[in-house]
């Protein structure tokens, strides 16, 4: 097998998340209450956020998928809490442009996440890394509407 | 006969993947195709391309002669009574919408009952949630046995006389259990309902005998049994097809327009609005003609023996589950299995960095699934062109799998 290539993907810290998610579980009182699957394979995410004054105060995820994607939605509820929304949302602009294997913007330290660099040169795995991420988007935009 | 030989007439199995011979095991979602198909698709566009039934220059009557041919193919195929009941379409899920939209419409009322199971592929769950829906009736699943098995007692509780519709699955896309449709069809009828079989899985790797199994509907998919993609049949009994009103309307179904009203064409053109998918016809005649000479019943021994392998093979790795019946000999070329704390698509990335290919997710049956109570599965399905060293190697990359996942961290 080649293991070199798989390494690529599976990095350490990425099994890491998958085995010990951060953040997981419900926010009972939240303000952002979204559930998203990916209807090709399955995988399925819960993603609660507690949203005051413009800043993400708690996030926590539920669901049920493949390491990349339990990993990145742990990796997501890590990084986007504590963080001003724009802040969250251009983070998530940042790890599509990672995903797709752009140049992205640097200037923000992505701590874990940067694990994840590899999924981009597996194609039939970004919607993975993906799916956690647009959740957030797609709930938070839903909440700044109403 | 079959042999290695078989394999060499694959020209896309002769490549390697990622470094690694390819072996393809994903033939359940489409099959590869045989230089014999790929050459007649050649020949018919270099030589004999035109449209069909019109023109009366010599290619359009080739092109005719060609399409109409197949269609006697597949009629053989299939043992129909006659090619009026065998129909060119895009594939089962579009056989099915046909069945569903036409017969269903014009037959199913309010409180009536369309009776699937819980293994439907969503191509013969959502045409009939529709239809339920839209008609006020009610949809009823047959529950399973445990094994992944259906007993004629559960289709007996669930089929009665306000029953219009009875629809099943052959052989299961992910358990591989062959159900008993000839049987199922026979309390359909008592009930005074129609049986629609879904072949898909079924066409490419048994006998089919449409009288013989007496089902009034039989739909299956071109791609499946080394044919062309965006090419299929529905079969239908004649006196079935002939009340029924088509869906499509537009050229080549018609008989004569008026301005405001127009009459249809004879069976079976009347349901194949618009040019139809002629290439796609003559390389499924093609299929049908190399599945033929190796022998259906050869090919479906084949599947049992590859079956039986692999169960035995996979089931020494510890931690592994495999779905469905535990007899090969109820079940086709299909494994579906999970390994232990690795989810599918982790095993299917793996096994696809040493050239192998596998289906990881819900297999398009999310009620299977949730009666499985699992969320994704991995699938190995096998055709004829697969060998007990292809399993070899799945087995051994299923190996490793488990040791990179549980070893390495």
């Amino acid at each position: 097998m080649s293991s070199n290539n798989l390494d690529q993907l599976y990095r350490r810290v990425i099994m890491d998340h998958y085995k010990t998610p951060r953040n997981k579980g419900t926010i009972e009182n939240n303000s952002v209450n979204i559930e998203m699957n990916n209807p090709t394979c399955g995988d399925r995410i819960h993603l609660t956020l507690q949203v005051e004054d413009g800043i993400v105060k708690d996030a926590k995820f539920d669901g049920e998928g493949c390491s990349i994607s339990m990993a990145s939605a742990s990796m997501m509820t890590q990084a986007v809490k504590g963080q001003e929304i724009d802040t969250a949302l251009k983070l998530s602009g940042i790890f599509s442009d990672m995903m797709l294997g752009k140049e992205y913007d640097d200037s923000i330290d992505l701590g874990d996440i940067e694990a994840l660099q590899g999924v981009s040169q597996f194609p039939a795995r970004i919607k993975c890394a993906t799916l956690a991420w647009k959740a957030m988007e797609k709930g938070v935009q839903n909440e700044e509407k109403s | 006969m079959i042999n290695q030989e078989i394999k060499s007439y694959f020209p896309i199995l002769n490549q390697e993947i990622n470094g690694h011979p390819l072996i393809y095991l994903d033939s359940a979602a489409t099959s590869q195709k045989p230089v014999q198909v790929i050459e007649a698709l050649t020949n018919y566009y270099e030589l004999d391309n035109s449209n069909v039934h019109r023109g009366v220059h010599t290619l359009g009557n080739r092109a005719t002669e060609k399409y109409e041919g197949a269609r006697e193919k597949v009629r053989k195929f299939i043992n129909a009574n006659s090619t009026e009941e065998i129909i060119f379409l895009r594939g089962t899920t579009t056989a099915i919408n046909l069945i569903a939209q036409s017969y269903g419409r014009a037959n199913v009322e309010e409180g009536d009952e369309i009776v699937i199971t819980y293994m439907e592929h969503h191509s013969n769950i959502i045409p009939w949630q529709q239809l339920a829906k839209e008609r006020g009736a009610i949809l009823k699943y047959v529950e399973l046995e445990e094994d992944g098995t259906i007993s004629l007692e559960q289709v007996r509780a669930a089929v009665t006389e306000r029953t219009k519709i009875v629809s099943m699955v052959y052989v299961s896309n992910v358990l591989g259990t062959m159900n008993p449709v000839k049987e199922v069809a026979q309390i359909a009828h008592e009930n005074g309902a129609v049986m629609v079989v879904d072949g898909a899985q079924a066409a490419p790797h048994l006998k089919i005998d449409v009288q013989q199994l007496d089902c009034d509907f039989f739909a299956f998919s071109g791609h499946k049994m080394c044919g062309p993609t965006g090419i299929g049949v529905l079969y239908g009994k004649k006196e079935l097809l002939n009340n029924m009103e088509p869906v499509e309307f537009g050229g080549e179904m018609i008989d004569f327009v008026g301005l405001y009203d127009s009459t249809w064409k004879e069976l079976p053109w009347k349901f194949e609005g618009g040019t139809p998918i002629i290439a796609g016809a003559v390389g499924l005649g093609a299929a049908i003609d190399f599945l033929n000479e190796i022998g259906l019943d050869e090919i479906e021994k084949h599947e049992h023996q590859m079956a039986a392998y692999a169960m035995e093979k996979m089931s020494s790795i510890e931690g592994l589950e495999i779905y469905g019946p535990a007899d090969p000999e109820q079940r086709a070329g299909i494994v579906t299995f999970n390994l232990n704390d690795v989810h599918p698509h982790d095993v299917a990335t793996v096994l696809d960095m040493s050239g192998i290919a596998v289906r990881a997710g819900h297999h398009c049956a999310q009620p299977l699934m949730k009666w499985l109570e699992v969320t994704a599965t991995a699938r190995a399905s096998f055709y004829l062109y697969n060998s007990e060293s292809d399993v070899d190697r799945l087995v051994e990359g299923l190996r490793s799998a488990k040791e990179y996942f549980n070893d390495v961290f």
